[in-house]
């Protein structure tokens, strides 16, 4: 019994709340101007609907009184530091999953602290509301699927223990939708099969659940009976790394999205680098005035982490999606992530230049290492 | 439909059937077999829509008619039953299902109608000429490894097979490469095949055709068009698109100034290079080669895990040479070798090395080098 699950309320929205008064009783939106998605809303203007990933338009229309902030993301780096802090003082197990909520692993901590897991989570809400000046709910229960569960229970500020023994009879009747992960689409399978409450769940056979929803049968068929075998891992590894867009205006210039497109790609190769990882799939994101999603994916022979190829890879699913314009969003992203070690060192018989533009992009990496970012720019990062 | 058929030979042309399958596919009649029995034989069909298999096999045929069931389960069912069953399948027109029945175990399975079977439209071939199993084993298997995985460049997930002009005159060609390596392997040109049209052989087909290919006396009957390639032997036909692009020009990436001269056994060397590949992390170990005189050092240093080197006596003459690959390369190259030493050919260290069977140029490999 010592799985945490932290979760920050409305953190963005805290956080402006806290640095400027005056927003206490306002419903507060963060978002990206006036073409952007709500980031956050307060809970004053989640009272009216409002949402995070809704649309700005819509927001406002539902809550005209609103106070919209643009994100101020390095203040809220900066807090969900101060934040982690706090709970690297109770355990060094810390995994974050965003910069406003993280899991705990407090086993074995009593004798530490002289105190219970229980106790010890209420002081850590109760120091962040009085040293840092946001507040956060707490789920605790035996595993990572559980205390996610219950930190959902009584947010705000909440507070909630699901002990082993409560386990059964709290999800009896819980929807599996509650699952982390299921979406619309697991959810409709689900449904289809018959299952919609924890208790359908457990009615199912292991192996039938298996035949069903393959490699998720098994994960189904434990948490339906309250297990999950995740550890808290304060290492856990990068998945995929991804940056995008949504352009103050909507854009169906070619031109215009090339340059995007190649800024983005140099983004994540920045960040591959830094990690020092490279990946072997390229995904470009792209979504249409009219909202409408569009992803396309391709995975290179080898791994990569050259902006290059990202771009070149990237502005080839671009040609070929087959999507007119015009467009709100543009995102690159790169994934089955490996070590960099190996990558991009073998050259390629079929494009003798692939080799001189990888030197290049090595030697534009040494001067902005040594002159800044600024220093050397690419012609097409300019459109 | 009624027929009763040997366990092992129905085994053989059901599971051939099962791997044409596509795994997942949204289209359910895709993941079944067509059966169709007539006249003391029993024809087995499956498609992807790119490749088809045709596998016909004796049978005793009580009743003439064709349906339609799962290749996978029909497999799975066969495998389990025990070895020397006399299997019955039989159709049952009323509730349109088929039963399966051997010896005490009974199963009846869900049909699609053999209507709804999609048939690979017959075409006509530019080119017929037949080729002994061993010398097509030879070209796919030797050229098979460099094929592509990469979507970007999809006319290279494939074994480009055509007529070349070697140094003996014509001969017929596979070559593969991802772009890190290639191989090129000829064969003598068989009656029939100059008229062959240049074709990309996707990977599944050489995959699936290699199955028709273990056989040293068989003789394969391969028809080549400019979209379609068959291969057949008495038994089994397997129909294939091919890869609908150009295969790039080979021949200019194919080192022929390269001086540089290294023999060296070829199994030797390959469990060197193994060995030293250890210490590297798993998915892109970087093998240093050092040459000198008659000496050849290998070695691999990764800062995480640990160093490595190793000594061999090769024959070198030329001045010293530090160059660097990737391990998985170096050890599918040398493991093309079966009978005569390795010989590798060098430039730089920049530049690509090829390598080939003392000195048989019927089959040669270039591989690209890595920076280390």
């Amino acid at each position: 019994m010592g799985i945490a699950h932290m979760d920050c309320d409305a953190f963005y929205a805290s956080v402006e709340k806290r640095d400027n008064p005056e927003l206490a009783d306002k419903p507060v939106i963060i978002g990206g101007g006036r073409r952007g998605v709500v980031s956050t809303a307060c809970y004053i203007a989640r009272i009216k609907g409002v949402r995070s990933a809704m649309p700005m338009f819509q927001a406002m229309k539902l809550c005209p009184e609103a106070v919209v902030v643009r994100g101020r993301m390095e203040v809220y780096v900066e807090v969900s530091r101060a934040v982690r802090a706090l709970m690297e003082e109770l355990t060094p197990e810390v995994e974050p999953l965003s910069l406003d909520e993280a899991f705990m692993d407090l086993t074995g901590t009593a004798r530490l602290h002289g105190a219970p897991p229980a106790v010890m989570l209420a002081q850590l809400v109760k120091r962040m509301r009085e040293e840092i000046g946001i507040t956060g709910s707490i789920g605790l229960s035996h595993n990572k699927f559980l205390a996610k569960i219950a930190s959902d229970l009584d947010k705000p500020q909440g507070f909630a223990v699901i002990g082993a023994a409560e386990t059964d009879a709290f999800l009896q009747d819980k929807p599996v939708r509650m699952i982390f992960g299921i979406g619309p689409a697991g959810q409709e399978a689900l449904e289809t099969a018959g299952i919609r409450t924890f208790a359908d769940l457990r009615r199912w056979d292991r192996a039938d659940l298996g035949a069903r929803f393959g490699s998720m049968g098994d994960r189904l068929w434990h948490l339906s009976r309250g297990q999950d075998p995740r550890k808290v891992s304060s290492r856990a590894p990068v998945k995929s790394i991804s940056n995008e867009t949504t352009f103050h205006d909507d854009t169906a210039d070619g031109d215009v999205l090339d340059g995007h497109i190649w800024r983005l790609s140099e983004k994540v190769s920045d960040r591959a680098k830094a990690k020092g990882i490279a990946g072997r799939v390229v995904t470009l994101k792209l979504k249409t005035a009219d909202f409408a999603l569009v992803t396309r994916r391709l995975s290179l022979g080898d791994a990569t982490q050259m902006a290059d190829r990202i771009y070149r890879t990237a502005k080839g699913l671009y040609d070929a999606a087959g999507v007119r314009g015009p467009f709100r969003l543009l995102g690159v992203g790169l994934s089955d992530l490996e070590p960099a070690e190996g990558a991009d060192r073998t050259g390629d018989l079929l494009d003798p230049n692939a080799g001189k533009r990888a030197d290049a992009e090595r030697a534009t990496d040494k001067i902005r290492a040594r002159f800044g970012e600024g220093a050397i720019l690419k012609g097409r990062a300019l459109r | 439909m009624k027929f009763s058929i040997e366990r092992a030979a129905l085994l053989k042309a059901v599971s051939q059937a099962q791997s044409v399958v596509e795994r997942r596919n949204t289209i359910p009649i895709l993941a079944n077999v067509l059966m169709e029995a007539a006249d003391a034989e029993v024809s087995f069909r499956a498609t992807d829509l790119d490749i088809e298999v045709v596998d016909k096999t004796p049978a005793q045929v009580e009743r003439a008619g064709a349906t339609t069931v799962s290749a996978v389960i029909l497999n799975e069912i066969v495998r389990k039953l025990p070895d020397g069953a006399l299997v019955q399948l039989s159709e049952e027109p009323a509730t349109g299902r088929l039963t399966v029945s051997a010896g005490r175990s009974h199963f009846s399975l869900a049909t699609l109608p053999k209507e709804d079977f999609p048939v690979m439209a017959s075409s006509e071939y530019a080119s017929n000429f037949s080729c002994k199993a061993p010398a097509l084993r030879r070209l796919f298997d030797k050229s098979k490894f460099a094929i592509s995985t990469e979507e970007t460049r999809y006319y290279l997930n494939g074994v480009y097979m055509h007529v070349a002009d070697a140094e003996g005159g014509k001969v017929l060609r596979c070559v593969a490469t991802d772009g890190h390596r290639l191989a090129r392997v000829d064969a003598d040109l068989p009656e029939g095949a100059e008229t062959l049209p240049g074709v990309i052989v996707p990977r599944k087909t050489v995959g699936e055709m290699r199955k028709l290919l273990d056989d040293d006396e068989a003789t394969i009957a391969v028809s080549v068009s400019e979209t379609k390639v068959r291969f057949a032997t008495p038994g089994i036909t397997l129909t294939s698109k091919v890869i609908d692009g150009t295969f790039p020009d080979y021949t200019r990436v194919i080192p022929t100034g390269n001086t540089r001269k290294l023999e060296v056994d070829a199994a030797e060397f390959a469990s060197a290079v193994d060995r030293v590949a250890t210490v590297s992390s798993e998915r892109s170990r970087a093998v240093k080669l050092q040459l000198d005189e008659d000496r050849l050092v290998l070695s691999v240093n990764a800062p995480d895990s640990g160093a490595a080197e190793e000594e061999l006596a090769v024959a070198y003459g030329d001045e010293r040479l530090e160059i660097g690959f990737n391990a998985k390369y170096l050890l599918e190259i040398a493991s093309q070798v079966d009978r005569e030493n390795a010989v590798f050919l060098f430039n730089s260290s920049g530049d690509p090395t090829l390598m080939r069977e003392g000195n048989d140029t019927s089959a040669v490999y270039v591989v690209m080098p890595m920076r280390v």
